[in-house]
């Protein structure tokens, strides 16, 4: 029996059975969807948070402490605290004279809970330096960010971020007033410009203090928690990070590259090992959601031994005009086939309808989400399930291959 | 030479330790053209020995020429091929299959043949007309009275023009009239050149055949020449 016919044949068998091919092919149909909308919205997603981090700025170069292997995320961004890194160290570099390097800021970072009078709110405090303003462009809105004079002095002043300043003084004017931060007074001398969420981190919710002062007033560290180098030109910042390095070598009397306890990265790098992390997460939700498509697989495999069992005649009655094993074989393992292949292209057409309707409504909701439906990913479904119908479908077609054609003949 | 020689057939089921004769020493041939009827009671093995002579079951000793081809040793896809275009079955209950066409019924032995699928269609038309269903081709079998599917099932066992045509009480599950249409087909073919065996447990029908084998309890009782044949005519009528 050519292969033609047995398509032929099991639509006709599939069309005589309207409903339970449709039930059948449901697992199969819904394990697809689930992989393209997984696959489609994760890409989305992605270049959502990517768009976020070019806007950035591609001329800023970050130092992490500790070393990093080449690909892989530093490890200070898993969240282990490594503390090699000094304030002295950003002085070293933003005084270091290179004419394309433009600013250094250092920053630590902590919470606390702020309180002004019945109001109080939950917010970060950044230490950073007078810098700050400079390599990262913000903006003040009213009164002044700090000087670096007052950073050095360790100055108890403050500046709030947009949403604290609101959260905290709602329409009064909040500059000369005091807050407590971990029960240290601090005078508020500015209130930033509204910057949004970037990169992670709600900008507006914080509170600006000078870097000494939260070190030592609040956190009781000497360490800084990261630093961020500006170069004035793109073109220059691979031989910045060069340069940072050496600076940051020479500082810490380090003479091999391999002794290393910082990492140099530059924005693009930084999009590399977020690319490699979101990848790895996409690809473990595509993975458990292929558990659904398995799932399915034995659902059809039980519906195909039903079948057997239902058609026990129609198998003897093939074998006794002449069907060989083989025939018989390869009969129902098309028709598993067709059932799991019709269900992969109804779930991937689901799965991109689901998927445009996702970034149309994120699109129109203002984020920048490109819509991703990669050829090769319904390809992956189609193939996908066809395996499943191989697999789930050789069982019960050699159990109906293996059938006496005699008893089957007499089966009622 | 015979179409059909077995020589010192047995065959026996074996349930663990019990083994159970169906089948002892038979020794008979049939030559091409040839109209027999294997009558006995039922348990008598006439049903396993049509299985064995149509190639669906294997015997446990003796020997069974086919057209001088011994078929003990023949393999799986060979035998396949024997029950494919050597053979034909007509069943007691049809067995066509549910929710297809008259013509997809007849159809399906071509299918596990070398014949190209443009061919299938007008040889099936023609096996159907030949038993008087050619206003019937795209009627659902479920549809059809017993007589009409019994003759579906006949023009499906004709379709592949084998040499030898089984029917196993082709008549029982049919009304007297229908019944004898179906025997009238038979003669007709056998007319026509082909071998017909038929299976029955009824002296009357058994009579349309020109020879009688008898079984009783799996051995050969009797193999006589019908005297006082049978004859039916298309309208359900006998004439003698």
């Amino acid at each position: 029996m050519h292969y033609g016919n047995s398509m032929h044949c099991s639509w006709k068998t599939l069309a005589a059975n309207k409903a339970r091919s449709f039930l059948s092919m449901l697992g199969v149909i819904i394990g697809v969807m689930v992989v393209i909308i997984i696959i489609s919205v994760g890409a989305g997603a992605q270049s959502l948070i990517l768009n976020q981090i070019k806007s950035l700025g591609s001329n800023l170069v970050g130092v992490l402490p500790g070393q990093s292997e080449e690909k892989g995320p530093p490890v200070a961004a898993l969240g282990v605290v490594i503390t090699t890194l000094k304030y002295e160290d950003g002085k070293a570099i933003a005084q270091s004279g290179n004419p394309h390097i433009i600013g250094v800021a250092s920053y630590v970072r902590g919470i606390d809970t702020v309180v002004v009078g019945d109001k109080k709110t939950d917010t970060n405090f950044l230490g950073t330096t007078a810098s700050y303003i400079n390599v990262e462009d913000a903006n003040v809105e009213t009164g002044r960010f700090f000087t670096e004079e007052e950073e050095r002095a360790m100055g108890r002043v403050a500046a709030l971020g947009s949403q604290v300043a609101q959260d905290l003084f709602g329409n009064d004017d909040p500059l000369g007033k005091q807050i407590k931060i971990k029960r240290t007074p601090f005078t508020i001398i500015g209130v930033m410009k509204a910057r949004g969420v970037s990169g992670f981190q709600n900008q507006d919710n914080q509170i600006f203090v000078p870097l000494p002062a939260a070190q030592k007033l609040l956190l009781g560290i000497n360490h800084v928690s990261f630093m961020r180098v500006k170069v004035d030109s793109g073109e220059y910042v691979d031989s910045a990070m060069d340069f940072v390095k050496q600076i940051l070598r020479a500082e810490h009397g380090i003479t091999n590259a391999a002794d290393d306890d910082f990492t140099v990265r530059s924005a693009t790098d930084g999009l590399a090992a977020l690319t490699q992390i979101t990848n790895a997460l996409r690809f473990f939700l595509a993975a458990v959601a292929s558990i659904a498509l398995v799932v399915g697989g034995f659902g059809i495999m039980n519906i195909m031994l039903a079948a057997v069992t239902e058609r026990t005649r129609e198998i003897g009655l093939r074998k006794a005009v002449g069907a060989r094993h083989s025939d018989i074989t390869r009969q129902f393992l098309v028709e598993t086939v067709t059932i799991t292949l019709s269900g992969g292209i109804i779930g991937a057409l689901f799965g991109i309808l689901l998927s445009v309707i996702a970034a149309t409504v994120a699109q129109n909701l203002g984020y920048k989400w490109d819509l991703v439906v990669t050829f090769s990913s319904v390809l992956f479904a189609g193939a996908v399930s066809v395996a499943i119908g191989l697999i789930f479908g050789i069982v019960p077609a050699r159990r109906a291959s293996r059938l006496n054609p005699i008893e089957a003949l007499r089966y009622e | 030479m015979s179409l059909i020689d077995v020589k010192n057939l047995s065959k026996e089921y074996r349930n663990g330790e019990v083994v159970t004769p169906v089948l002892r020493g038979l020794n008979f041939a049939i030559q091409k053209g040839e109209f027999a009827a294997i009558m006995g009671p039922s348990g008598s093995g006439k049903s396993t020995l049509m299985h064995i002579l149509g190639f669906l079951d294997t015997l446990s000793s003796g020997q069974y020429i086919f057209d001088g081809r011994d078929v003990s040793t023949l393999s799986e896809d060979e035998l396949a091929e024997m029950r494919s275009c050597s053979v034909g079955f007509v069943f007691q209950s049809f067995n066509l299959l549910p929710r297809t066409t008259v013509l997809d019924n007849a159809i399906l032995p071509l299918m596990y043949t070398k014949d190209k699928r443009p061919e299938w269609s007008a040889k099936a038309k023609a096996a159907l007309e030949s038993v008087g269903l050619g206003h019937r081709l795209h009627h659902m079998s479920d549809q059809l009275s017993g007589g009409e599917k019994q003759r579906v099932a006949i023009a499906r066992a004709l379709i592949n023009k084998p040499e030898l045509i089984f029917a196993d009480e082709p008549t029982g599950n049919l009304d007297s009239k229908s019944g004898l249409q179906v025997m009238k087909i038979f003669q007709d073919l056998n007319a026509q050149g082909h071998t017909v065996i038929l299976v029955t447990h009824e002296k009357y029908t058994a009579e349309h055949a020109q020879r009688i084998l008898r079984l009783k309890d799996g051995a050969l009782v009797g193999d006589e020449k019908v005297r006082d044949r049978q004859l039916a005519d298309g309208n359900g009528e006998l004439r003698k």
